[in-house]
């Protein structure tokens, strides 16, 4: 009896994936656990495994291709079988990985194969989303009872429309001075980790209540404890950096401040006995947060060395969902690109993030006598569904201290 | 003010009957003013009439064809006068039917010709009536002679369908000019009565407007049983005897004379747009004569609203019964779904019969499209064979990258009613796979259907 192989919900936010390369091919021989093809989700590049044993057929999804999650992409066969439309004992696609610690009530489950088809669309705009990776979940359709059909995705652009009968000559847009060449601009579509950034962060500084506090830290102790413990640490590899330090400090303030420590969910707010630190990273075309789980537990090495591994994966796209789920607080840090000051977007359903500038040489007063200090800003974002004015005020004057004084940490 | 409706239209025919039973339904107050019969052209001398007589042509084609099915009739005779007594009765049953939609519906007919008049008025002789949300114009079309070469049609000798539906006898000889459906039709329906029938028709092709394929099959169908089919013909002139009509025909290259003892002329129709008033309402028309209407069938003068043959191509009646619905429901603060002027089929009533929808395999080439024509003949369809009605094809045009059915083109014994299958699957957007899919009663003409949707994917089964 042949398996259906669907397009799996391989993280918790994943609705859509675009198939980067299939390892196996048509005709292949394949065992269960084996990876199939390679997925580009909203956040990493995952693996896609069969689930049965036999030989891969009707591959029905091309590479670059975008299918929603539980679209039937390939089927798992019995070599000779012959395969009727979908084969009726296909197992449901399995859910996504939970993260270990904690399941997030905000985030909506994984799509089913049931949710997948129930986008209403006449069969040739299926066929044509389908060819063109359109989803035709984010088209608007005009039919009977909102049915998506060939005119609202030609309304997108995505069939190419024959010329209209009576062709009138336009003028060509004539730009008033000569440019460089090439065009105006450039239309680039939306890959799968900008929709999600953008679906996730208009989740955030709409309907949540932002407010923000921002004050400035004197990182000279900071700095001499981070160059002799490098010193020390010499030629054991890894080094610790500022962020290293902002982590560690952050999760002992929250230690010491639960109430900053929580995340807002609608009919209540869950305040986490556990620190696990979001840390935003830069990615090529995007962000992506991996948390330091029990950062407050963990020595400063091993934040660096953990910090710095999972940026590298980050920024080669090889995150598991777990590693980027599940933070109660967030840093961002945008010192090294020379920023004084700003304010970072929350994260939800977390209630608040530390938004770090650069650390800068400036004359300050110490003691009643002027004298130059390395100091750097930090800038906290609120959700004042969970924290007070005071509250976060009160969580910054601590991570102040102990980034000023970093032996309080010891405390 | 007992003159006073919400809804006032202008016509009772397909489009504005229907409009007005729509418009009552929504609980608008409604009028309809018609000077002639209910139903319009379409119930009174159009459609309904000319089907009727087309059955009586069949039936005595079929009684001259019935020995070699083991029926012996005799000697056929046909009277046209009796078929045309019978088309008369079928034709006031449909207008009478029309009259008990209008009481059922509560809808207010007023006899008599209505003139518009600014302020959503409406005069019919010395009563206005004043439309609260809406005046239809929905006064349709006419036939039309060619009185430049002429041809002014003089009821007698030089014809049109309002006269050849009541003819009492079929002439000895008619020649038709124009083969678009109603020339067709006609000499369908003479030629079955025994009149010596020649269809002349200035286009390169008889029924100009269908697929290539369609013409080609029904101009070898007419030519078989003794019609003759002049294409690509210009006439000249129309000389106009007492009892008699002769033609000059040029074509291809040569110039021949036609001496018939009627003419019927088949070339189009002009829409009825004078001396309704449009031009004092501020309602527009278009270079080519039509009322001008936006999406929502308004005209240029905000309150009037066109549908119909007068607000433009194609002059169909369920293209206009679709308009009378449609603009009701705008009027009424609907959002009725937008009708799709592709999608509209096209019926041509003669044995064989044709009909088609969407595109013709030439408008393809024409915009470039990537497509495969499947075939499929009623020669090797069994229900076909058994009826004897082998004559004709199912051509389905589909699209070759996403399977979307392009264009379908039937000519066969059934083909009014087999298209609608594929006018459904067009208007829901299935592909050929979906029309394939659909498991076809065996033994039925509409097999041919499927097969030739499987014929445009490369795995035809019976042929």
């Amino acid at each position: 009896m042949a398996t259906n192989v669907y397009m799996e919900a391989l993280s918790p936010t994943m609705e859509e994936g675009r198939v980067v390369k299939w390892l196996k091919r048509d005709g292949d021989a394949v065992k269960t656990g084996e990876t199939l093809a390679e997925v580009e989700t909203d956040k990493a590049v995952m693996d896609l495994v069969a689930r049965a044993e036999g030989v891969l057929r009707q591959v029905a999804a091309a590479e670059g291709q975008t299918v929603a999650v539980g679209s039937v992409v390939a089927v798992i066969a019995a070599p000779g079988e012959a395969i009727t439309a979908a084969a009726a004992s296909a197992p449901k696609p399995t859910p996504a990985p939970v993260s270990g610690s904690g399941e997030r009530g905000a985030v909506p489950s994984a799509a089913t194969p049931a949710d997948a088809t129930r986008v209403k669309a006449s069969p040739l705009a299926r066929r044509i989303a389908k060819e063109a990776g359109v989803d035709l979940k984010l088209v608007t359709g005009t039919g009977p009872g909102g049915r998506v059909t060939k005119r609202d995705l030609e309304a997108r652009a995505v069939v190419a429309q024959p010329a209209p009968q009576r062709e009138v000559p336009l003028p060509a847009p004539r730009s008033p001075v000569v440019t460089r060449g090439g065009e105006p601009y450039q239309d680039v579509p939306l890959t799968q980790i900008r929709k999600t950034i953008a679906k996730r962060l208009a989740t955030s500084l709409g309907p949540i209540p932002h407010f923000f506090l921002t004050t400035e830290v004197d990182m000279e102790r900071a700095s001499e404890a981070r160059d002799a413990l490098n010193k020390q640490l010499g030629d054991q590899g890894g080094k610790v950096s500022f962020n290293d330090i902002i982590i560690k400090a952050t999760a002992h303030a929250l230690t010491k401040h639960p109430a900053c420590n929580a995340w807002f969910q609608e009919d209540h707010i869950r305040y986490w006995n556990e620190v696990h630190i979001g840390m935003a990273v830069a990615v090529e075309d995007g962000l992506i947060t991996p948390v330091i789980r029990n950062a407050e537990l963990k020595s400063l090495a091993d934040i660096g060395r953990e910090a710095k591994e999972l940026a590298d994966r980050a920024r080669s796209r090889r995150l598991q969902p777990n590693e980027y789920t599940g933070a109660t607080f967030s840093v961002s840090n945008l010192g090294m690109f020379d920023i004084d000051q700003f304010t970072a977007v929350i994260n939800p359903p977390e209630a608040g993030i530390i938004a770090v500038g650069s650390i800068v040489q400036k004359p300050v007063v110490v003691d009643g006598q002027p004298a130059v200090r390395r100091r750097m800003r930090i800038t906290m974002s609120c959700d004042h569904r969970v924290i007070d004015g005071a509250t976060g005020a009160a969580f910054l004057r601590t991570l102040k201290q102990m980034l000023e004084n970093p032996l309080a940490m010891l405390l | 003010m007992a003159n006073s409706f919400d809804v006032i239209i202008l016509g009772g025919g397909p489009a504005g009957y229907v409009a007005a039973v729509r418009s009552a339904q929504l609980g608008m107050s409604t009028a309809l003013i018609e000077k002639d019969k209910l139903g319009g052209v379409c119930v009174n001398i159009g459609c309904i009439p000319t089907k009727a007589l087309l059955h009586s042509a069949y039936i005595a084609s079929l009684l001259r064809e019935a020995k070699e099915f083991g029926v012996e009739a005799g000697a056929v005779k046909t009277d046209y006068g009796v078929a045309m007594q019978r088309s008369r009765k079928v034709s006031d049953q449909n207008s009478k039917g029309v009259e008990f939609l209008m009481k059922k519906n509560k809808v207010t007919v007023v006899k008599g010709a209505g003139v518009l008049q600014p302020g959503r008025k409406v005069k019919v002789g010395n009563d206005v009536y004043e439309a609260k949300k809406a005046v239809l114009i929905a006064t349709g079309s006419r036939v039309k002679g060619l009185p430049q070469i002429g041809l002014e049609i003089n009821k007698t000798t030089v014809i049109s369908s309002d006269e050849a539906l009541f003819l009492e006898q079929a002439p000895a000889s008619m020649a038709i000019i124009g083969a678009g459906a109603v020339g067709m039709e006609f000499a369908n329906i003479f030629h079955a009565f025994g009149t010596k029938v020649t269809l002349i028709e200035a286009l390169p092709r008889i029924l100009p407007l269908e697929d290539a394929e369609a013409s080609d099959a029904l101009a070898k169908s007419y030519k078989k049983r003794g019609i003759e089919v002049i294409a690509g013909a210009k006439v000249k002139k129309g000389t106009v005897g007492k009892d008699k009509v002769t033609l000059e025909v040029e074509a291809n290259g040569a110039t021949q004379k036609i001496e018939v003892a009627t003419v019927l002329m088949a070339a189009g129709r002009a829409v009825n747009t004078e001396n309704i008033g449009l031009a004092e309402c501020g309602v527009q028309l278009t270079d080519r004569g039509f009322i001008k209407v936006d999406q929502n069938l308004q005209t240029t003068a905000p309150g009037y609203y066109g549908i119909g043959d007068v607000a433009g191509p194609p002059m169909l009646a369920h293209k206009g019964m679709r308009e009378g619905v449609t603009v009701t429901e705008i009027i009424a603060g609907k959002k009725p779904h937008a009708i799709r002027y592709d999608n509209v089929p096209s019926v041509t009533y003669c044995h064989p019969e044709v009909a088609s929808i969407g595109l013709t395999e030439d408008q393809c080439k024409e915009r470039k499209l990537d497509y495969v024509a499947g075939r499929f003949p009623f020669s090797a369809n069994g229900r076909a064979r058994g009826t004897g009605e082998t004559e004709g094809f199912v051509k389905i045009l589909r699209d070759k990258k996403y399977g979307e059915i392009l264009g379908a083109h039937i000519v066969g014994g059934q083909a009014s009613e087999i298209i609608h299958e594929l006018t459904v699957a067009r208007e829901n957007e299935y592909t050929v796979e979906e029309v394939e899919l659909a498991i076809h009663a065996h033994p039925t003409m509409s097999e041919a259907v499927a097969q030739a949707a499987l014929d445009s994917l490369g795995r035809v089964v019976d042929m």
